[in-house]
């Protein structure tokens, strides 16, 4: 199944670096990986989407953390997240197959952001499931181009990301897996 | 505030730290430094290659428990010192590496010696530093030597460009309390409830078994491992690095476990019904064959790294942080016991132990190298701090020479380094003044690196090296007669005369092929005041036994066949 784990990193250089070499020297296999600005300045914020059946979600969290400029790690995978992945998609169309495109798109809530001679780029939003469907039904258009971001997650409602307690959250249950628990506590 | 340069503030920030001796090899990118270090009450043992500069920080930390230090320029410096910091890396040895960087202005164009030296060494350090301005000098180098030590240590680099060396800045030393940013991540210490199931689980096993690691020691738990130990009655099997962590002649020591541990103290894993992991990781050479591996045991695994948890083995409790904390809480909760049984059983296959025979053994056909280290061990009392290179003597070392005492046995164990003896020696006898220490190496590692012996007469040190030379590059040679139908690829050596390679330096070198001539070198070396090398010609087909064959069960072992032993 697929795990997505959230991190705060310290906005530096290299950290992008010593987290794709851990990724590369444990041998982990990542679906998606995202980096970007969070409020705070000097805080990045990544999230990464890998597939438990062949990595070990745990383990990958547990090294995410013995990295020094990791302030938090957290699996979101079993609590409500809100996540969202994003498409520009360029397909191949004349003039006269413009409106059926429209109509798809606005079926999906997706947007036309550009208009060529022979083509067109549809921005779309949503959840992985969502975009690959959009994408199943222009491919027999003539996808010319496309560029997916990657997913990225928050938690719903007040929770906000966990400020750890100071005792580490690596309880690590009978399993030695992070305890479900560990949810974020200050609300 | 005084206004420093960079090259002296890196010194004010050592000898804060309490490094007294720094080993190292100079060069263009880092000569501000050496310059200023002339300053300082630092000692700087000059190396004959940078390898040896990583190795001798290595061993000086595993002899003291302290940071060691090693120094170079950039570019080769740095990358020779690569192999060390592997090994550091590998058996969590605390070391901080400085070195000398081309200047922040032609970082990136190729410069001379330039080298990505942060890049090249992520993979093998616990963290690395790139100093690009010497601001932050005072607070990197304070957070390296933290990172060294805190939680599972480990080697630590800090690059330093030349112009960051030359800088100035107004400089007052930091005393703010670090903290990292992934500190809170980390814990230091087992929640209660945990220890409370433990104290239950090991109340009830009937025949629980100890697995002491390399953690006892870097925790310091040694006095709680045997508290626990006694308390329970439980036996103790120990691995490569966690040799030292209980004493070997304490009666409930049963020795070293996995690939070339003794047959009943692999049994002893296999029958157990609980294993108490205590600081090791289940690295493959003590696991063998995951699948079939101690089948029928509970397991608590006492660690502090929680990657480790369910790495190799999946485990029943992790107790994650420092073993001694873990130790001190659990000792209390648990019954006193006697296991009278299990120790029946147990004592019952010790009896049957094949290691011990060939002590019994005439051996005709040349000098035997088990015979060898049996014979320093019984010299030295088992007192010396001994430095092993890799290979068949190192295996042979840790089941023939009984440690008591943690601290002193250096060896390189999960990165398996040849060449790590001489330099490591040299190390842990900067950290050990007085403390005999010996070098046991074979002919093959030995001459990856005996350019120390420059070393060990520039330094004037009192170090005793015993090289076993079988004519081959022993271990794999063994592979490849019992994997490899006897095929000796590439495994049989040339050597030169050891004794007059020493002689070359200045050492007293001797040459010894006979049972009987061991004893009397072994004295005359051990009164001499200075070093000495001992060249030892020993069986050339000797192999190492019992052996688990790399993936086999625990329990399939291949013993020494009693038929070679001729009448």
């Amino acid at each position: 199944m697929k795990h997505t784990l959230v991190a705060l990193v310290e906005d530096k250089p290299g950290v992008l670096n010593r987290v794709a070499s851990l990724f590369r020297r444990r041998n982990f296999n990542i679906e998606s990986l995202t980096v970007g600005h969070t409020d705070q300045p000097q805080i990045s914020r990544m999230t990464i989407v890998i597939d438990s059946d062949n990595t070990n979600a745990y383990i990958v969290e547990a090294n995410l953390a013995k990295l020094v400029n990791v302030i938090d790690i957290q699996d979101v995978t079993h609590q409500e997240t809100i996540s969202r992945d994003m498409a520009l998609i360029k397909v191949r169309v004349d003039a006269g197959g413009r409106a059926e495109i429209a109509q798809l798109a606005e079926i999906f809530r997706a947007k036309i952001v550009d208009v060529g001679a022979d083509s067109v780029v549809v921005e779309v939003t949503g959840d992985e499931d969502k975009i690959d469907g959009l994408v199943e039904l222009l491919r027999p258009k003539g996808i010319l181009e496309m560029v997916r971001t990657g997913r990225i997650s928050m938690l719903r409602g007040n929770q906000a990301r966990k400020e750890s307690n100071g005792n580490g959250h690596y309880n690590g249950n009978a399993n030695g897996q992070p305890p479900r628990d560990a949810a974020p506590s200050s609300v | 505030m005084p206004r420093l340069a960079g090259a002296q503030i890196l010194f004010e920030c050592l000898v804060r730290e309490g490094v007294d001796v720094i080993f190292g090899y100079p060069g263009g990118a880092i000569l501000p430094a050496y310059d200023a270090m002339l300053q300082y009450p630092i000692h700087h043992v000059l190396v004959r290659h940078e390898q040896g500069a990583s190795h001798m920080a290595d061993g000086y930390a595993r002899a003291s428990g302290r940071v060691g230090v090693c120094m170079s320029t950039s570019g080769p410096g740095a990358t020779n010192m690569i192999t060390g910091l592997a090994t550091a890396m590998m058996d969590s040895i605390p070391v901080v590496a400085i070195t000398g960087q081309v200047g922040t202005k032609v970082i990136g164009s190729d410069a001379f010696q330039e080298t990505d030296v942060t890049g090249v060494t992520l993979p093998v350090t616990k963290h690395n530093y790139l100093v690009s301005n010497v601001e932050d000098l005072p607070h990197i180098l304070r957070e390296a030597f933290y990172v060294a030590r805190h939680g599972r240590p480990g080697p630590v680099l800090v690059d330093i460009p030349k112009d960051v060396q030359l800088a100035t800045m107004e400089f007052e030393y930091p005393t703010n309390p670090i903290q990292l940013p992934n500190e809170r991540l980390l814990k230091k210490y087992a929640p209660d409830e945990y220890i409370a199931r433990a104290a239950e689980m090991i109340n009830q096993a009937q025949r629980p078994l100890i697995l002491a690691g390399h953690g006892v020691l870097l925790s310091g738990a040694m006095d709680e491992l045997l508290a626990f130990a006694e308390k329970t009655n439980t036996p103790v099997a120990l691995t490569l690095l966690g040799i030292g962590g209980f004493p070997a002649e304490h009666p409930q020591c049963l020795g070293m476990m996995g690939m070339h541990g003794g047959v009943y103290v692999n049994e002893a894993i296999q029958n157990a019904d609980l294993l108490l992991a205590m600081g090791m990781r289940f690295d493959d050479r003590v696991t063998g064959n995951l699948k079939t591996y101690s089948p029928n045991s509970k397991k608590i695994h006492f660690e502090i790294d929680p990657s480790e948890i369910n790495k190799n083995v999946k485990v029943d409790i992790p107790l994650l942080g420092d073993l001694k904390m873990s130790l001190q809480k659990l000792t209390p909760l648990v019954k006193p016991n006697k296991h009278d049984a299990w120790w029946e059983q147990l004592r019952a296959a010790m009896e049957q132990d094949p290691i011990r025979d060939v002590l019994d053994w005439e051996s005709p056909d040349g000098l035997m190298s088990e015979h060898v280290i049996h014979d320093l061990w019984t010299a030295t009392q088992g007192e010396a701090i001994v430095a092993t290179d890799v290979g068949q003597h190192q295996m042979w070392e840790a089941q023939y020479y009984l440690h008591n005492k943690p601290h002193t046995l250096i060896t390189s164990g999960g990165l398996g380094t040849m060449g790590y003896a001489l330099p490591a020696a040299i190390g842990a006898k900067m950290a050990r003044p007085d403390a005999e220490v010996w070098v046991i190496a074979g002919d093959g590692g030995f001459q990856m690196t005996m350019a120390e012996l420059a070393t060990i007469v520039q330094e004037k040190l009192k170090i005793n090296i015993m090289i076993l030379n079988n004519g081959y590059l022993g271990m794999v040679r063994q592979w490849q007669e019992l994997f490899y139908g006897a095929r000796y690829a590439a495994t049989p050596i040339f050597s030169p005369e050891f004794a007059k390679i020493a002689n070359a330096y200045g050492i007293p070198g001797y040459v010894i092929d006979k049972r009987a001539d061991v004893a009397g070198v072994l004295d005359e070396v051990r009164s001499s005041p200075g070093p000495a090398l001992i060249e030892f010609r020993v069986k050339m087909e000797d192999a190492v036994f019992p052996m688990v064959p790399a993936g086999a069960n625990l329990q399939d072992m291949i013993k020494r066949e009693k038929v070679v032993q001729p009448l």
